[in-house]
């Protein structure tokens, strides 16, 4: 009941929108009386009620189903009724009951998750007691109270928790795809409730605030209690789709319910996609109905001169129907032509172009070869209207992290004290490639170890264990320099909480090589080295940001030696190494660069022994900067940097950025398709650069790799046209762009840069600062200019607006179909404007997949995606328009011609029944099979083939001339099922002598040999022959015969006397063999000029379709793909990356933080944020290994 | 790869049809089908050419046009004049034996039964013999479902009013005396027609079913009284309105008047001699410019006489032969695919 009366009051809202939200906690008849939506969701459109008007509103909506509307409108006037009004009401009815049938489906699965959703029970603070309550009963100033790990009900204003402080903490992924926990922390004023029931039951705070909105960032409002106010903002504020980790319980005040929650807000309308195709379909939709509106235009003027010629001469035995005269007649002939020439808009085209694309999109759901067994995720096609134009994808935007990356990193390699290790060597000294059967160090006499970690190469911890010093130090300045939390739930089992996974990383590294990071107090780490427990007191961390690049940390240990201990970026950490260094500098430099051109992410590790005087002189002045008013960033930095020189170089480290499986094969696979890629990452340059060259989009073969990241537009302009005038130094100064109108009525303007030669291979890297100026509307189109030279396109510290930006520039600029394809809520934008959106499923965050259009698992199955799938879909759609085209013309010129024969009365060829079958049963199925089944090569020779996906992109398949082609194909076939018929019949009698050259006769012979000719045609369209394609011809020839018999039986007319008037035509034509050789004269004539002009084309130009079938023809399977390995870079540059944005340093020096219950818990982060966790073995398979250990 | 079945709750399943391996039979157009497949075609064609052709000739055919438009022609003056049953006669000669059976049709031409008001200007209902439609035809029939005092017209419609009226009668002149030819009209319509689709009322005597009803305006006579002589072929079950009724496809057409009846002297045939044909002229058709002509023809396996289907069958046939030549020079020439 309670939501109908907000529904009920939410529609009388409607006309004045809400200004300000106000509400009292526990006042339920004051907060109803504004009429605030309650708890409960309605994301379903329909009920049992208004299902029927609704559906039926909607779908005559669309242009095609109110045309036939209007269509059977027509035929009810008797003065212009050509055909009988059945005619059009069978296939109106037959595709309206399809669509609702879809309709309704959709909506039952909506209605049902709705009621799942609002079923859900939470503890609602009733009348001073706390109760079970269903979610959609719960209403605006309600009090909740939640427990760990349960979902956040409403948008909440937090009031008291469990935690110290007054904190939560909350996990936002389904809200905004981040994984890592966010806290919340309550006022004080409130906090104080605590679990107070009673208190909670008395607590009458006013909330003032804005009304609902969708930005999830931001809230602004005022709680009044005791007459004192407080302000509100967004860190007290828990919202639906939130989910509350490591928290107790919390109670908290509803402030939006349901419906005006941020994140039903924020889920609105996604906007409907639409693709090439159908835009096309669009454009000549309308070509048709001028077409139509030709052809009946001739049929009225010939009718006129008809009428004026014979007709008015033939009223001795016709004469005109009272009040209607010639000129009457040839305007009502118009009409009538519009009805019986009606079929050259098929009134099935789109609702078989759905099934066929929902027909994809299960076998895309239904692929095993993108399902991922790990995490048993099965691709989805979440939209199912889009399958075509995954064939014909020219740009694909993607993110990076979670995307190309697997977001795990695994400690690789290091250099210590000159030294490298991580490296296997054989016997002979070859380096062996590193695998998952190699073996891998054992650390059972670690009891500590984390047993996921894995190394391979012994040296290193031999080194260790036999104490060598520098080797202790290396991996002691990794377990105390950084900001990781330990958790420790039960003894021996630690689970690290890392801001990034660098970190997390390069810790669990030291503890397995025997430096146990153990646990943390403000004050102290404590370390198990080698088995023994050390503390060290912690004086100092110099926490890390992207200016620094490095972070220290200075310790005192137990014997009272002071240390700093530092790491960071190797050129920043070189340049502040003490001399003495040098030769070791040397050595580790070579290191570094060796690891950097394997795509390992580098830190340089660095220490430095302090005296106490210097120290404590330097505490001081640090104490002073930090509480200093003004500049004490500044201040701080000037400390930093003064204590951190002169260091001693330990060595380096190499944590690889785990690239998802196939990866660089898939992108390889993907560039030979002529498929461009852009990266579009959030992350730092270097990071993303760095994973450029690992996943083999920047190569070293490039001739040039430019970066872009200057801070004004006037440098970002420079930089772009330098990189544009040695790519291309010929090229002009001014961009060319054809424009061109198009869309419907050509009213759009289309702008369209052209794509430029370049010789050789260049990289562009742009910055997110410049990227925001080369945005801008003057540096746009020199921007995508010199993108578009580039083989690659990296743009790193992106915005998600930006994201949004570059796709929509592409889209605007190129007029190509774009792809995006990322994992988190930062790519939802740019998922949303791409034409299609592809999500990475089985991550934590569900946002990026919630608005995708298909999602899977692992980036690599985005080549099956595209070139397999999207390849086949594309060609299916083609396939089907074409043919569809062809069948529907022949099928509705064949009246034109007769009109010259009938004085253009609009006289059908056909039996009204033969035309009413004719697309909804005859034709639909065989249609429908070659729509499904058709592949012309199977998916390996798809793979192996990438070049074949190349058509589709150039939208050779179906375009407005191959339209044009199938009109002109479709004129001949007419002509000649026409004439060839009227030639063999039009003197002849039966073999006894009787009439045949009969009006019904003659409509059976002329469709008859229409159903061979066009199935005929569909024999040499269809490349791929299944069981079921087979069946569905026979079939659908079977069942044309047996319903025609059927019809035209004495049966039939005795039991419906005038509703088939064409009884025993059949049984006294189709027994003559004279029609018989008409019918296949007239089908051989339709057919041999098509095999013998194709022939003929295959032979003088071949496709690349042509090619691969004959070679498919001759070998069964293509032949594996040579197996690569790794090529060896030389490049010097730089692999420092980190993702490590300003920490947490000054958290964990925090007295604050654990001011309560610190031996109880010290969860800062989720355990299930620990890369560690997810750093399972993986496996490395190249992507011809994987299809054969799947062949049955 | 690695076996996780235990939890692969979601995984599709491995079948033919979902993973889209159905086994196929996938054709391709290549030389060695497509080139012998045209010579087998057009020299199978020209084979069909040269049966059909030669059936075609064998057929005799005996066309003559009594529209009368010309001053010279024996009926000139009676298609001029309106006066009902005017009479004119046609003699022709055969030289030598009209192999039977001989069928006699009368032909129209520029003549639009096919025309759409015109096809739907009848009542199927009123025709199966339902009297409720005998006085209520259906509104289709409109101008003729009802005369001017407002009475139905039986059979009502543009079609049934419109039939042909012209009558023939064939004599035979040989060594100066004159036989009449024996014409057969029954079994001259379809036998649905006469069995199914048309229907006299049962009521007898006939006459009674149409009280209250008119003839229509262009009969001489109303519908009971077409053969009075033959109740099975009177009324609406009269062979000659069947015939009339299954309207013609096209402007031009013949339609089966009567067989030669085959019996004594007309056995084999109509034998050589001076023929005359009697023709009672009430049909008009020069205001539309129309033609009647009468034909005799026999029959073969193939129907009446036709050259076109052997024609075509002959050019096609030989323009396939000339295109497998063509398509084996450009074979060789290119090659595609490169086949061992």
């Amino acid at each position: 009941m309670g939501s109908v009366v907000s529904r009920f009051n939410r529609v009388r809202g409607k006309g004045k929108s809400e200004e300000e939200r106000r509400l009292r906690a526990n006042d339920r008849s004051f907060n109803l009386s504004h009429g605030y939506a309650n708890n409960a969701i309605r994301t379903s459109k329909y009920s049992i009620f208004t299902f029927l008007p609704l559906n039926l509103f909607e779908q005559f909506r669309r242009l095609a189903n109110a045309y036939f509307l209007f269509l059977l409108i027509l035929q009810l006037i008797p003065q212009i009724s050509s055909l009988s009004w059945f005619t059009t009401a069978v296939p109106l009815v037959f595709v309206l009951s399809i669509s609702a049938v879809k309709d309704a489906n959709d909506d039952i699965n909506r209605h049902k998750c709705d009621r799942q959703v609002n079923n859900r029970k939470v503890d609602v603070l009733m009348d001073g007691q706390l109760k079970n309550e269903k979610w959609m009963n719960v209403q605006v100033g309600d009090i909740v109270k939640l427990e760990n790990n349960e979902f956040v009900t409403a948008d909440l204003l937090l009031l008291s928790s469990s935690e110290p402080l007054n904190l939560v903490y909350v996990e936002t992924a389904e809200l905004d795809g981040e994984t890592n926990l966010k806290v919340k922390q309550a006022l004080t004023a409130t906090g104080e409730l605590e679990d107070n029931i009673e208190a909670l039951a008395a607590f009458n705070g006013e909330v003032r605030c804005e009304p609902p909105n969708n930005r999830l960032d931001k809230f602004k409002g005022t709680l009044t209690m005791n007459d004192d106010i407080y302000a509100l903002d967004n860190d007290k504020m828990l919202l639906r789709g939130c989910t509350l980790r490591n928290t107790e319980w919390c109670f908290g005040l509803v402030i939006f319910g349901g419906p005006d929650t941020k994140l039903m807000q924020n889920s609105g309308k996604s906007v409907f996609k639409r693709t090439s195709i159908d835009h096309l379909m669009n454009i000549l939709v309308l070509c048709i109905f001028g077409f139509l509106g030709f052809m009946c235009a001739i049929m009225a003027i010939l009718n006129a001169f008809w009428e004026a010629s014979e007709g008015s001469l033939f009223t001795v035995f016709l004469p005109r129907e009272a009040g209607i005269d010639a000129h009457l007649s040839s305007f009502l002939t118009f009409w009538s032509y519009v009805i019986v020439l009606n079929t050259v808009v098929p009134i099935s085209l789109y609702v078989s172009m759905e099934v066929i694309r929902l027909g994809n999109s299960f076998f895309i759901n239904w692929d095993r070869k993108m399902y991922y067994p790990k995490n048993d995720t099965p691709a989805q096609a979440r939209t199912t209207t889009l399958s075509e134009e995954l064939g014909q994808i020219k740009y694909i935007f993607s993110d990076k992290t979670g995307t190309l990356t697997q977001n795990i990193m695994t400690f690789n390699k290091c250099s210590i004290n000159g030294k490298t290790y991580g490296d296997l060597y054989d016997f002979s000294g070859q380096r062996v490639e590193i695998t998952e059967r190699t073996e891998r160090v054992d650390f059972s006499w670690n009891n500590l170890a984390d047993p996921k970690f894995s190394f391979h190469d012994h040296s290193l911890v031999e080194m260790v264990r036999s104490g060598n010093p520098e080797n202790q130090e290396f991996f002691r300045l990794l377990s105390l320099c950084h900001t990781v939390m330990p958790e420790e739930k039960k003894e021996g089992e630690l689970n690290y909480q890392a801001q990034s996974p660098d970190e997390g990383a390069l810790v669990t590294a030291a503890r397995n090589f025997g430096f146990v990071f153990r646990s943390r107090t403000p004050e102290t780490i404590t370390v198990i080295e080698m088995g023994k427990q050390v503390i060290y007191e912690l004086l100092a961390v110099l926490d890390f940001n992207n200016v620094r690049k490095r972070m220290s940390v200075i310790v005192r240990g137990p014997e009272g030696k002071l240390t700093l201990y530092c790491k960071g970026a190797d050129t920043i950490i070189l340049e502040r190494l003490d001399p003495s260094c040098n030769k070791l500098m040397k050595l580790t430099t070579n290191h570094l660069n060796e690891y950097a051109g394997d795509g390992l992410r580098t830190l340089a590790l660095a220490y430095k022994d302090l005296d106490e005087s210097y120290m404590k002189d330097w505490t001081q002045r640090h104490h002073e900067a930090s509480i200093a008013m003004e500049e004490r960033e500044e201040k701080l930095d000037e400390l930093y940097e003064e204590i951190e020189k002169d260091m001693m170089l330990l060595g380096a480290t190499a944590v690889e950025d785990k690239l998802q499986d196939g990866v660089p094969q898939t992108i390889e696979q993907l560039a030979k398709a002529d498929i461009k890629i852009w990266v579009l990452t959030g992350d730092k340059q270097e990071t993303a650069e760095n994973i450029g060259y690992s996943c083999n989009m920047l190569r070293e073969e490039m001739k040039d790799v430019f970066f872009v990241s200057a801070n004004t537009a006037e440098g970002v302009k420079e930089e772009l046209l330098n990189a544009r005038r040695k790519m291309c130094p010929k090229a002009a100064e001014e961009p060319s762009v054809t424009t061109s109108r198009g869309g419907l009525f050509w009213v759009e303007k289309m702008e369209t840069v052209q794509d430029e030669k370049v010789d050789g291979e260049y990289g562009l890297i742009i910055n997110g600062h410049s990227l925001a100026f080369a945005l801008e509307k003057n540096l746009r189109l020199e921007l995508l200019r010199t993108a578009c030279m580039c083989q690659t396109v990296i743009c790193c510290r992106v915005t998600p607006l930006q994201k949004a930006q570059v796709v929509q520039l592409v889209k605007k600029y190129k007029q190509a179909v774009t792809l995006a394809i990322g994992d988190g809520a930062n790519d939802v934008s740019m998922i949303k404007a791409a034409h299609i959106g592809v999500g990475i499923s089985g991550q934590e965050g569900m946002q990026a997949v919630l608005s995708s259009d298909f999602s899977f698992a692992q980036f690599r199955y985005l080549q099956r995606l595209l070139l397999v799938h999207g390849r086949w879909s594309y060609i299916r759609m083609c396939k089907f328009l074409g043919y569809f085209f062809y069948k529907n013309f022949t099928f509705t010129l064949m009246h034109f011609w007769y009109a010259f024969f009938c004085g253009f009365s609009a006289q059908t060829v056909y039996d009204e029944w033969f035309i009413t079958f004719y697309n909804t049963i005859y034709t639909a199925l065989p249609v429908l099979g070659l729509s499904l089944f058709e592949q012309d090569v199977n998916d390996r020779w798809s793979l192996q083939h990438p070049q074949l996906y190349t058509p589709g992109q150039k939208n050779q398949y179906f375009n407005k001339k191959a339209f044009v082609r199938c009109v002109m194909h479709s004129c001949y076939s007419s002509l000649i099922l026409f004439f060839i018929p009227w030639a063999s019949m039009h003197d002849t009698v039966r073999d006894d002598g009787k009439d045949i050259a009969d009006y019904q006769s003659f409509a059976l012979l002329a469709q008859t040999c229409l159903l061979i000719v066009v199935f005929a045609q569909l024999f040499l369209d269809t490349y791929y022959w299944t069981a079921i394609n087979q069946l569905f011809v026979w079939a659908s020839i079977a069942v044309y015969f047996a319903i025609t018999f059927t019809m035209y039986s004495s049966g039939m007319f005795l039991i419906f006397t005038s509703a088939f008037p064409f009884t025993g035509t059949a049984r006294n034509s189709l027994n003559q063999p004279n029609v018989w050789l008409t019918i296949f004269l007239s089908s051989l004539l339709c057919v041999l000029p098509v095999v013998a002009f194709r022939f003929i084309l295959i032979q003088l130009r071949p496709t690349i379709n042509d090619e691969v079938r004959a070679k498919a023809r001759k070998e069964a399977l293509p032949a594996p793909a040579p197996r690569r390995t790794l090529k060896k870079r030389i490049t010097r540059r730089s692999g420092y990356a980190f993702s490590h944005s300003q920490g947490y340093g000054a958290l964990v020096m925090s007295q604050k933080f654990l001011l309560k219950g610190h031996m109880r818990r010290l969860a800062l982060f989720d355990h299930r944020d620990s890369p560690m966790v997810q750093n399972q073995p993986q496996h490395y398979r190249t992507i011809t290994e994987e299809s054969e250990s799947q062949s049955p | 790869m690695v076996k996780q079945e235990s939890e692969s709750t979601n995984r599709p399943d491995n079948t033919a049809f979902t993973q889209q391996r159905l086994p196929a039979w996938q054709p391709i157009l290549s030389a060695g089908i497509v080139i012998p497949g045209f010579v087998l075609i057009g020299l199978a064609f020209i084979g069909i050419g040269v049966a059909l052709l030669v059936t075609s000739r064998s057929i005799q055919v005996l066309e003559l046009d009594y529209t009368g438009d010309s001053n010279g022609s024996p009926c000139s003056s009676c298609s001029q004049s309106v006066i009902a049953n005017c009479k004119c006669s046609l003699n022709f000669t055969l030289t030598t034996l009209f192999q039977g059976p001989v069928f006699f049709y009368y032909g129209l031409s520029n003549y639009f039964q096919n025309y759409r008001r015109y096809g739907a200007s009848k009542d199927d209902n009123q025709l199966y013999g339902d009297l409720s439609y005998f006085t209520s035809p259906s509104s289709s029939c409109s101008p003729y479902d009802y005369d001017s005092s407002k009475k139905p017209i039986v059979p009502c419609g543009s079609i049934a009013n419109s039939m042909f009226n012209d009558t023939f009668t064939l004599t035979w002149t040989v060594n100066g005396t004159t036989n009449n030819v024996p014409l057969d009209g029954k079994g001259i319509a379809w036998w649905t027609d006469y069995n199914i689709k048309y229907r006299n009322p049962s009521v007898t005597p006939l006459k009674n079913a149409f009280n209250g009803t008119v003839k229509p305006i262009n009969w001489a006579k109303p519908a009971y009284e077409l053969d009075a002589s033959d109740p099975s072929n009177n009324g609406f079950v009269n062979q000659d309105f069947l015939v009339w009724m299954r309207r013609a496809a096209l402007p031009n057409f013949r339609k089966l008047y009567r067989r030669i009846d085959a019996s004594g002297d007309y056995q084999k045939g109509l034998p050589a001699g001076n023929y005359t044909i009697d023709i009672t002229y009430n049909y008009p058709v020069r205001a539309f410019n129309g033609a009647k002509k009468i034909v005799f023809s026999n029959v073969s396996w193939m129907g009446g006489s036709n050259e076109f289907l052997g024609i075509a069958y002959l050019v096609i046939g030989s323009l396939c032969v000339v295109m497998s030549v063509v398509m084996l020079i450009v074979y060789a020439k290119f090659k595609f695919p490169d086949e061992e």
